[in-house]
């Protein structure tokens, strides 16, 4: 008790101190899977360098998913190994699952400098997007957590539907709590809660963080990740 | 003995201003001044029949909007698209509780309204700016002689028991002069509310404002002891952060907002930028964060696809596209997309 108070006041001085916001751009990932047309691989190149000479540090670049279901992204090795590695920039890539990670393991340094898993608050979500329960997606992170510590690759985790789900409609912060503990736990650095309907407001979001917060998480291991689809 | 008066004073208006202001906090009912037949129509490229006119003024007046600003009363020289100011008022249909404005700059407008009778307006509306410069461009005259020009205004306004409401532009940012201190709003505020204005609409014109200067503009007329029930925010979407500013506003207890149905009405001095906020995504924003508003979604959704369609562009309201697509059964999340 006295440590969460601590942990708290410790965690309330960082965050209240501090001015400086990472931003972590999805643009050539997240952005790009969701555009109706596809870019040719020099062009995603050409746009993941211009990215690198703004400032940015973390620039998620690519995903490792069966290019079957997402054929946006099916030129992978080809953009990490066209695209200029600037010194300090973290450049990520999505890793669902073991083949993801043992790709990215296999290109050495062509790969990327960090890995993301990413889980849903809600069943029936996870099981539409993904084709799994969320207890087995999260057997499965872990096993692609394991393999990215082994080589020294830092794990970012997601949580989609954070506040709402096409599905279910409106999610609890009940409901999201254990999923970003979980992840935690199994060594993600930081977990990002994705509004993914855009359905949030102000009041949504803080209802979300304060019981995350009050949960003993602190906000250095959270980022937020906001769909603008209701302004 | 005079400090110890003076202390009690401070006490005494201290309790009182934060019960009252801890009171308009409490109150979750918040007005919305829907802007769309006026300034919307008046920024937008295509200018639209008088017929579309009322059919859309007409649309909005089954919404549950109470505060609708049909027109404005300025020299078709200057402003063409609101030429038809006479035949708009005369056709709409005229629905009891909702009250009917327009904008009257000068005294030949407000002259004019008069003359209407009934056929007019239920009150009107001034406009000054923070900035000289702006002024001078906007309406050709500096902001002392603007405000004696309103102050005839509200005159004869008031003769005839019209309220009158006032705007004042630029308060955060001026598209010649740049960044607007709150000192700078705060003297004009005072002059309209003392020359009779009801409430005082505080315009970021070019949308260049965050919560940080929201904030800081409200607070400086806050501790001027201008209480929030006397004012309105008008934030512009120009920058994307209008939703953003106008939660800052309601946190500090304003209790009305400017916006545009569809979010009609480009910004003029960023071409091709957009302008006004769209009602649709600050009722949805009011009905998240728990305010009463007694405006009907679907309906407002209704009336602005209706004046998006009869001007051939893409609807301003990202509440509205969103929800318009979900109708027609389209969704962003697919089957297994890996959707973050």
């Amino acid at each position: 008790m006295l440590f969460r108070i601590i942990q708290n006041c410790f965690t309330f001085t960082i965050r209240r101190s501090s001015n400086f916001v990472r931003i972590f751009e999805v643009g050539p990932r997240d952005g790009l899977q969701n555009e109706k047309i596809q870019v040719p691989t020099s062009i995603k190149i050409e746009f993941i360098n211009r990215l690198s000479q703004t400032g940015l540090k973390y620039i998620e670049v690519t995903s490792f998913v069966s290019p079957k279901w997402i054929p946006q992204m099916s030129d992978h090795v080809e953009v990490l190994a066209g695209i200029d590695r600037i010194p300090g920039i973290c450049y990520s890539a999505l890793t669902p699952n073991v083949q993801g990670i043992n790709k990215v393991v296999s290109l050495g340094k062509k790969g990327v400098d960090e890995v993301a898993i990413f889980s849903a608050a809600s069943e029936t979500f996870s099981k539409k997007n993904i084709n799994c329960s969320i207890e087995t997606s999260l057997q499965r992170f872990n096993d692609v957590v394991k393999i990215a510590h082994e080589k020294n690759l830092s794990v970012r985790g997601s949580i989609s539907c954070t506040v709402g789900c096409p599905y279910e409609g409106k999610i609890k912060p009940s409901q999201v709590v254990p999923l970003v503990e979980k992840l935690l736990d199994m060594g993600c650095y930081e977990v990002a809660l994705a509004d993914t309907i855009g359905v949030g407001t102000p009041k949504s979001i803080y209802e979300l963080v304060k019981e995350i917060q009050s949960n003993g998480i602190p906000s250095n291991k959270l980022a937020i990740h906001c769909h603008d689809t209701y302004g | 003995m005079c400090s110890r008066i003076i202390l009690r004073r401070m006490i005494q208006y201290n309790i009182l201003s934060r019960k009252y202001n801890s009171t308009l906090s409490n109150d979750n009912f918040v007005r919305i001044f829907e802007v769309g037949p006026r300034d919307g129509l008046q920024n937008e490229k295509i200018q639209v029949p008088t017929s579309i006119k009322i059919e859309f003024i007409n649309r909005l007046s089954q919404t549950g909007l109470k505060y609708i600003e049909v027109t404005s009363f300025v020299s078709p020289k200057w402003v063409p698209q609101m030429s038809d100011h006479v035949e708009v008022l005369a056709g709409i249909d005229r629905i009891p509780g909702i009250c009917y404005s327009a904008l009257t700059p000068n005294v030949q407008g407000i002259n004019k309204v008069v003359s209407l009778g009934k056929k007019g307006v239920d009150e009107v509306a001034i406009f000054s700016a923070a900035s000289e410069t702006f002024s001078k461009k906007n309406i050709n005259c500096s902001i002392e002689t603007s405000l004696q020009r309103f102050n005839d205004v509200v005159k004869i306004a008031r003769e005839k028991d019209l309220p009158v409401r006032g705007y004042v532009s630029c308060v955060v940012g001026c598209p010649y002069e740049g960044k607007i201190k709150p000192s700078q709003v705060v003297p004009i505020i005072k002059k309209l509310l003392d020359m009779g204005c009801y409430e005082i609409s505080l315009g970021d014109t070019i949308g260049v404002g965050t919560p940080k200067s929201i904030y800081d503009l409200l607070k400086e007329i806050q501790s001027n002891d201008i209480p929030s029930n006397k004012l309105a925010i008008h934030c512009h979407d120009t920058y994307g952060q209008a939703i953003a500013n106008i939660t800052q506003a309601l946190d500090m207890g304003i209790r009305c907002i400017d916006s545009s149905v569809a979010g009609l009405g480009g910004c003029p001095y960023a071409k091709g930028a957009t302008g006004n906020v769209a009602t649709e995504d600050v009722i949805y924003l009011l009905d998240g964060l728990g305010y009463e508003t007694g405006v009907d979604l679907n309906r407002l959704i209704d009336a602005g696809q209706f004046i998006t369609e009869a001007l051939k562009r893409e609807n301003g309201s990202k509440v509205a596209r969103a929800l318009l697509c979900k109708q027609q059964g389209e969704t962003k999340t697919t089957v297994k997309s890996n959707q973050t």
